[in-house]
């Protein structure tokens, strides 16, 4: 029985047929990486860019294969233009699963700074989002939303909170 | 590679051809519904042309409308998706250089049912030709070659590109054809409905019914 978040979230993916996981790596995601990657049913490495991975994983989709691209706050700030002229347009059931920095506990000003521009973009863009804070609701939240995406053909992202993950941790 | 050894090696030695013509001896030569991902600007346009026929428009197309740089992610992703089905990027000099790190990213997967052409005018032509630095020293098919796709060669003309595009066909990859190519103008332009342009290359590439 999956007991963290990361093993929670494998598991539905894994259940959804999510096959493909490309990634920019994070700290934070870390234990799921490694898990799917230990994993034999996924395919999954790194990207140098998060743009690049959306690339890779809208063929994938055209190609048949489902796929979530995980990556950190940072990252998701280089997507926009991509999400609007790719995703949106061609109804790409895009996945994205961001370690949300810039919040509770941040560190790192750049981080904080990015972060403000997170939440508008997914709504300027009008993508489904979940800000996912607790364990108990993880498998709901991911199982659903994945049903959604897929019927509608719609992008989809989970914000990972600290409350959820832990964050990344202020260290000298 | 010993056996690409009578291309070019480098930009300067390639023949300038032109982009409809190469294109059109491209599509001339898939025969097993491959895919092609057609980057934005003149190269999109040019794939739209030169895939009509008194038979239709062959559907195993995929034309970008944005996302400048990502037609070679793309057909990674299809080729990922569809490993017994060759996979092609048609990508301009432009395109790439935003995303060189795809190049990497293909090498390091090895992805062997992938090949990439680019078509290199040394100009970003769809905004006014200003120049890319492609006609100012950097060579594509090198820096292919240094991110790790070994079988990477210019084209030294139209039939050295045709016989790149057979080898890649018959054989493993990752390639990269470089092709020199003039500024003419395309020959048509894409439709830019993109539900329809996705639903039909997907149907194309029998993922749907």
């Amino acid at each position: 029985m999956a007991e963290t978040w990361y093993e929670i979230v494998r598991d539905v993916l894994k259940r959804h047929n999510v096959s493909l996981v490309t990634y920019v790596p994070d700290n934070v995601l870390r234990p799921l990486i490694a898990a799917i990657e230990a994993d034999p049913f996924f395919t999954a490495f790194a990207c140098t860019r998060e743009e690049e991975a959306l690339g890779i994983n809208a063929g994938a989709y055209m190609g048949g294969l489902r796929s979530i691209l995980l990556m950190q706050t940072s990252g998701f700030a280089t997507l926009p233009n991509v999400i609007a002229s790719l995703s949106v347009p061609f109804s790409i059931p895009t996945l994205m699963m961001v370690s949300e920095r810039g919040t509770l506990g941040e560190f790192n000003i750049g981080q904080q700074l990015v972060a403000r521009t997170m939440r508008p973009v997914l709504d300027a863009l009008n993508i489904e989002t979940h800000t996912m804070t607790r364990l108990d609701e993880a498998e709901f939240i991911v199982d659903r939303a994945l049903v959604q995406a897929f019927a509608t053909m719609a992008p989809c992202c989970f914000i990972l909170s600290p409350l959820l993950t832990g964050g990344k941790v202020f260290a000298k | 590679m010993a056996d690409l050894a009578n291309h070019p090696t480098n930009r300067d030695q390639a023949k300038v051809m032109n982009r409809y013509d190469i294109t059109k001896r491209m599509v001339g030569l898939l025969h097993n519904d491959e895919a092609v991902i057609g980057g934005i600007g003149y190269t999109n346009f040019d794939l739209w042309a030169a895939s009509e026929s008194p038979h239709g428009r062959r559907q195993q197309n995929f034309y970008m409308l944005g996302s400048m740089g990502l037609a070679v992610p793309i057909a990674l992703g299809v080729a990922i998706a569809q490993p017994q089905r060759k996979v092609f990027a048609l990508e301009g000099d432009g395109s790439v250089l935003m995303q060189l790190g795809s190049l990497s990213t293909v090498a390091a997967r090895a992805q062997k049912n992938l090949c990439i052409v680019i078509m290199d005018n040394g100009a970003y032509q769809i905004t006014g030709g200003q120049p890319t630095v492609t006609g100012q020293g950097t060579d594509i098919v090198g820096i292919a070659r240094a991110s790790g796709i070994a079988q990477s060669a210019w084209a030294a003309d139209e039939d050295a590109f045709v016989e790149l595009i057979g080898r890649a066909l018959k054989e493993d990859g990752p390639w990269l054809i470089g092709c020199r190519i003039d500024t003419s103008k395309p020959v048509d332009t894409t439709e830019r409905d993109p539900a329809r342009i996705r639903d039909n290359f997907m149907r194309g590439l029998g993922v749907r019914a």
